[in-house]
């Protein structure tokens, strides 16, 4: 009995040394080999591909911003349209006992995605509403809404709209920056990224980076 | 291009990358655990242990090492997370709440990141590098330490020692796990994921003013969790998260490190056995299996059934625009059909039979290919399943790699396969009655979406119970009742079939071979594994129907 008591404990203690011995090499060593090289090699990246315009960070251009002007009376933003608009996140689930609730608006600390099913009605409700909000927005038919404009995305911090998404917004950003429409459908060609090497992923406008260049455009013209 | 051109693009590249690194990857796990010699820092790591790392063990030894070290890794884990608040380096988090640091730190140890906290909301550079990322490697490597046992049972006669579960830990984690994992996280980084330690940091925004966002080891830990078949995201987002995967190239090279170890081990075992078609054979079989489902799953995303995507146009619901529908496809059976559960995209609201799709590949007991290391020794299990079958059809002893397979060898194979289905159907039916589980539901039947509500929680204890961790992240499991019962099924889902794995071993590796005769059946021809194929889809088709049918079968079909 107290044999195999002895045993047990020192069976235990070896597991325990083990644990903590690998736990030096890939909990410690492992992680500041990695940052160690990624820092000396690759520092942009490594530290969140900071975009900067003009001397100041204008924020990640991997990670999507909204682009509003104040809110309204329930609270909700109010789209600033002289801006390019990035995918919808007003639909996003609330998750309702999550707390807070899973990325209610571009928030860059609660990542995660609406987890609607296909066929839910509630889901349904807001795909519509979003179709009809775009289609009545830029002046094309719901026909022409791309499904990325009325769907949230995996993350809920999407950098990335389709170009299809971006063209139908093309006339009414021109309009209200008092812009030619063909300088801004110039731009959006400017930031359309193709296919990795010809067939990886889907093609995409970053939006952050089509409304900095934007901006630029519009302070040349003012 | 259209889209499903570039899908079938980015699937051909896939295939071809993991067939470069089949033969020689394959070849050096073999040269890493048949090699006499110890590397210096092994030697270190074993004193420093206190084990002899040249004694060779039996069955029950190896286990018990197995168990011990695991055993070390809950407490661990579950100490550092209740201790969290005051711990430094800990980004103010406070501590875990003693559910929830049970279900994580039972979830982390079984290879299986089941994940019921946020973690840009929860958690600290030292639970998350300094615990959970470890025991991503380690739990990996103890999966491949119990294939590489139950392989030696089968090259070994005359003897029950299966070799040493430490020196299998060590070398899996040294010589295969970290190399490939520092080269895999720099390929990462180099791709725009992030590896800092600044913390939770104010970033400068569009309109002026700063918001708050996480810094930490990123890469390292994204590189682990899909090398190790682990799953379990830095961030809420997981892998949909851009800081984790930040464009497409990225999400093709994660979806590679999630299978590239579980097909090669097929190589590996080839190589040990001494007859490699023995392993083609295998990989076979489950080739075919990831490759048909990949498709069905491919042509159902791209189908996009239900009444919002209908709307919608496409399934771009939980999708990220820089994947696209073809390779998010993709990847969601890549990480249900392995142990890994890492998510590039929401299944919540993929298709309702591509959500079946992810149901029924975990269903199947992760084995094509299968978690590193568990998805191997399941698929051996189900081999000497399909043997037996055959040999009842033709009324012949079964006999599999020169060794008989009599009852008990039937016995621990068939324990073996029950377990994980016995752990899913009580835990879901039990929490179909229990009026507070049923309020953790997100889609409901108000929503004209009962049934996906049931398949969250179907969902959830397949993923506990088969160690895959992905979920139907709708579900709220946060609870005292979702967090024991899932942590629960997560241990006796990964530890229990272990056993009998290894029993299995140990018989097999007592055993004296027998010559094959012309009445052998010819188990690395085609029809073996064609016959494989069919008895894992028949077996685990029976055992799940009726629960598959209420769940996405009846979503897809209304």
């Amino acid at each position: 009995m107290n044999n195999s008591v002895r045993n047990t404990a020192r069976l235990l203690t070896a597991g325990l040394r083990a644990l903590l011995v690998l736990t030096v090499v890939c909990g410690v060593i492992y992680p500041l080999v990695v940052t160690g090289v990624a820092q000396a090699a690759f520092p942009g990246t490594a530290n969140g591909s900071e975009l900067t315009s003009h001397g100041k960070v204008v924020g990640s251009s991997l990670l999507g911003q909204r682009y509003d002007k104040g809110k309204d009376k329930q609270g909700n933003p109010i789209p600033d349209l002289h801006w390019f608009q990035p995918r919808p996140s007003a639909g996003l689930g609330s998750n309702r006992t999550a707390k807070p609730p899973v990325n209610p608006q571009y928030d860059l600390q609660v990542s995660g995605a609406s987890n609607l099913g296909a066929g839910n009605t509630d889901l349904l409700k807001s795909v519509k509403d979003a179709k009809q909000w775009v289609a009545t927005t830029y002046g094309v038919p719901e026909s022409q809404v791309p499904a990325d404009a009325v769907t949230s995305s995996g993350s809920g911090l999407d950098p990335d709209i389709s170009p299809e998404y971006a063209q139908i917004q093309v006339n009414r950003v021109a309009k209200e920056n008092n812009l030619p429409a063909d300088k801004v459908e110039q731009l959006v060609k400017d930031h359309t990224q193709g296919r990795q090497l010809g067939f990886m992923g889907d093609p995409r406008v970053n939006v952050l980076e089509l409304n900095v260049a934007l901006r630029d455009l519009v302070q040349k013209q003012g | 291009m259209s889209p499903v051109l570039a899908g079938v693009l980015q699937l051909i590249a896939l295939i071809a990358a993991l067939a470069l690194a089949y033969r020689p990857l394959g070849d050096y796990m073999a040269a890493v655990y048949s090699s006499p010699k110890h590397l210096r820092i092994e030697k270190f790591i074993y004193r420093c242990i206190g084990a002899n790392a040249d004694t060779e063990m039996r069955w029950p030894a190896y286990l018990r090492g197995i168990l011990a070290f695991s055993l070390a890794g809950v407490l661990f884990l579950y100490v550092i997370q209740r201790l969290q608040g005051h711990l430094p380096l800990s980004l103010g988090f406070a501590s875990i709440s003693p559910d929830q640091a049970f279900n994580t730190a039972a979830s982390f140890v079984t290879n299986t990141n089941w994940q019921s906290y946020s973690g840009e909301q929860a958690m600290g550079h030292v639970v998350q590098t300094g615990g959970l990322a470890v025991q991503n490697f380690v739990s990996a490597a103890t999966g491949m330490a119990v294939a590489v046992a139950l392989v030696r049972g089968f090259a070994r006669s005359r003897t029950g020692e299966l070799g040493n579960f430490w020196a299998d830990l060590v070398r899996s984690t040294i010589r295969i796990l970290v190399p490939l994992a520092v080269l895999a996280a720099i390929v990462l980084v180099a791709c725009g994921a992030i590896q800092n330690f600044s913390g939770i940091h104010g970033v400068g925004q569009f309109f002026g003013g700063s918001q708050q966002t996480n810094g930490g080891a990123v890469a390292s830990q994204e590189a682990i969790k899909e090398l190790g078949t682990n799953g379990g995201g830095y961030f809420n987002a997981n892998s949909a998260h851009p800081f984790e995967n930040p464009n497409a190239f990225t999400n093709l090279f994660e979806i590679f490190l999630i299978l590239v170890i579980p097909f090669a081990l097929t190589r590996t075992f080839g190589k040990l056995v001494g007859n490699v078609k023995q392993g083609y054979a295998i990989l076979a079989a489950m080739v075919t299996i990831w490759l048909g489902f990949t498709v069905l799953m491919m042509w159902s995303e791209f189908a996009h059934g239900g009444s919002a995507l209908q709307a919608a146009g496409a399934a771009m619901e939980g999708k990220e625009t820089r994947f696209g529908i073809g390779s998010s496809a993709i990847f969601s059976v890549a990480t249900t059909l392995t142990s890994t559960g890492a998510v590039d995209s929401f299944h919540s609201s993929f298709t309702a039979f591509g959500g079946g799709i992810q149901l029924l590949s975990m269903m199947l007991g992760e084995i094509a290919p299968g978690g590193v290391g568990s998805g191997i020794y399941g698929m051996l299990v189900m081999a000497v399943i399909a043997v037996f079958i055959a040999g009842l059809m033709v009324g012949r002893t079964p006999e599999y790699l020169g060794k008989k397979i009599s009852t008990r060898e039937i016995k621990l194979a068939a324990c073996y396969i029950l377990i994980t289905p016995a752990l899913v159907l009580l835990f879901t039916a039990v929490s179909m009655v229990l009026p507070d589980a049923l309020g953790s539901m997100l889609n409901t039947k108000a929503q004209g979406a009962a049934p996906h509500g049931f398949s969250e929680i179907l969902y959830a204890y397949t993923s506990g119970a088969n160690n895959n961790g992905s979920a139907f992240a709708g579900l709220n499991a946060n609870t005292p009742w979702y967090n024991i019962t899932i942590g629960l099924a997560t241990l006796l889902g990964r530890f229990l079939p272990m056993v009998f794995v290894l029993a299995l071993a140990g018989s097999l590796a007592e055993q004296k071979p027998i010559p094959e005769t012309a009445g052998t059946l010819r188990t690395e021809k085609p029809l073996f594994a064609g016959l494989l194929v069919g008895t894992i889809l028949i077996i685990t088709g029976l055992t799940y129907f009726p629960a598959l049918a209420l769940g996405p079968l009846a979503e897809g079909l209304s």
